[in-house]
């Protein structure tokens, strides 16, 4: 499987994107409120995200870190009575400015979900579609950038023979990875991670979670997951949310070995606190 | 071990098995206990029978070692533990090594006894061995007592009275050694004392590595070797300075 661990992931020579919007950028949250129609599920956040870093958000369900995900590529626009205040600052532009080019953003910021969602068309096309609508159809530059997305997603030695079949074909695990290929495709500087083995079997899982520690060499990789252990294995940095707060955020290894809080202790023990 | 709420995990069944090695190291550490006491009163008191006694038990600490390794290597496997239950798995997996070697060193001063080469010991000799006994008794029975509590202050108590163990297995040392150089007839005997002071040095110092897993379980921090660690960091920035051994 392991194709990406022989790569260099670097851009391939044609694209267009310059090479320093390829490194991974450093995320900071200051002074971050959400509120729900007025309920407030995220509560004065401040956060320094290192670049070319894994980050990990573990919390029990409702803690509000999946909305804190998704605040960085704002998702939370499309909710009706989501109101947020304070500064995310991605390669240090504020991101919560009226101004800012939402679409473009979420070029730079890409984010794959629980679920699969590959679109209903051919893997080759999946993975070129973010080029299309960036008004890129030259072919030779969309065979070079699938093949090198597909490599970098550690799914090429699988799909090359099979391009142009549906994406629908692939198993779950595979068609994780391709939504993965899909998103760094347009050279992404953030991945978003929402649970994303979550509907996986143990061996995918395995596969995606080696996948995310190839990327971190290129891309800024956030993830929210219910899975400790997941945490504990591919994360540098974790953050543990309870309540909508920010209650403790340091090293993984200390984390799970010796958190500073109760709380936290509490719950990635598997204590009722 | 209230401090650590083994009690309030959601799975009650993860309670009782950390409870349950907990437990066991305790049980395994009141057989080290007997072992070592009977292991004493056997060299001074040269009781041949107690000695036979303290090798063929030592069977029961083994065992226990083996069982509460294999429970430790299930709960990893099982429930991937995570901060301080980690941390308890960790300390109770080396605790028992040291425990089963704390039985391996009565086992020792008991065939020192049972050596034919044993006799009759002079009497300030058996004074200051009796001295010793009764220190790293008090110690491993310390050491044991701050485990069960998770008591970190009497763990420093003990590493405190580790370096008096020391001192006084130097001036055993001294003392024997002068032995030998008046008569050397009194050579192969004095060495089996010497052995036996040895062994008993030897349980004061794994009584002090249980102190430091201890500290560790507790404050979640290693205090083992710190000049070592010390000089590996500043190996590690100034890797030019690095003297091969042979340069040493």
């Amino acid at each position: 499987m392991n194709d990406s661990m022989q790569l260099d992931l670097g851009a391939p020579a044609s694209a267009a994107t310059a090479a320093e919007e390829m490194a991974g950028a450093s995320v900071r949250v200051k002074e971050l409120n959400l509120y729900y129609d007025g309920v407030q599920a995220l509560k004065n956040i401040e956060l320094d995200i290192p670049d070319r870093q894994v980050t990990a958000f573990i919390g029990p369900s409702g803690c509000g870190k999946s909305t804190l995900l998704r605040c960085f590529n704002r998702m939370n626009d499309l909710i009706d009575g989501c109101t947020t205040t304070g500064k995310i600052l991605i390669a240090g532009k504020n991101i919560n400015k009226k101004k800012v080019d939402v679409a473009e953003l979420r070029r730079r910021v890409g984010m794959v979900f629980q679920k699969p969602n590959p679109f209903p068309k051919s893997i080759y096309e999946n993975v070129a579609y973010g080029l299309r609508i960036q008004g890129i159809n030259k072919r030779r530059v969309l065979d070079e950038t699938v093949e090198w997305a597909l490599r970098g997603a550690a799914l090429w030695n699988e799909v090359k023979d099979r391009l142009e079949e549906p994406a629908f074909g692939l198993s779950g695990g595979q068609q994780q990875r391709l939504v993965i290929a899909r998103s760094i495709a347009v050279q992404p500087q953030v991945i978003l991670l929402d649970e994303p083995c979550s509907a996986l079997d143990p061996i995918s899982t395995l596969k995606v979670e080696e996948l995310i520690h190839d990327l971190k060499q290129n891309y800024t990789i956030i993830i929210v997951t219910h899975n400790m252990q997941q945490a504990a294995r591919v994360s540098d940095r974790t953050a543990f949310m309870y309540l909508g707060e920010l209650i403790e955020y340091g090293d993984t290894d200390q984390m799970f070995t010796n958190p500073t809080e109760k709380r936290t202790e509490d719950y990635i023990t598997g204590r009722y606190g | 071990m209230e401090n650590l709420h083994l009690g309030q995990h959601i799975s009650q069944q993860f309670n009782e098995e950390l409870e349950e090695i907990r437990n066991k190291v305790l049980e395994m550490g009141g057989i080290v206990e007997d072992q070592v006491g009977r292991a004493v009163t056997a060299l001074v008191e040269g009781d041949m029978a107690l000695a036979r006694q303290v090798v063929a038990d030592d069977y029961r600490v083994n065992a226990l070692e083996v069982e509460i390794d294999e429970e430790c290597t299930r709960i990893v496997a099982r429930r991937q533990p995570a901060a301080s239950d980690l941390r308890l798995v960790m300390a109770v997996i080396k605790t028992i090594s040291d425990l089963e070697r704390i039985g391996d060193e009565a086992k020792r001063v008991a065939r020192m006894v049972e050596d034919e080469h044993a006799g009759a010991m002079a009497e300030d000799v058996r004074n200051e061995l009796e001295h010793m006994g009764d220190q790293v008794r008090e110690m491993l029975r310390m050491i044991l007592d701050a485990f069960a509590r998770t008591d970190v202050e009497t763990a420093a108590q003990v590493v405190e009275l580790d370096h008096r163990v020391d001192t006084k297995y130097v001036s055993i040392t001294r003392q024997l050694i002068t032995y030998m150089a008046q008569d050397p007839k009194n050579i192969p005997r004095v060495i089996n004392i010497l052995w036996a002071a040895r062994a008993m040095e030897r349980i004061g110092d794994r009584c002090g590595n249980i102190a430091e897993y201890l500290f560790y379980l507790v404050h979640g921090r290693d205090v083992r070797h710190p000049r070592s660690r010390q000089r590996v960091a500043e190996e590690s920035s100034n890797p030019d300075d690095v003297q091969s051994p042979t340069q040493r």
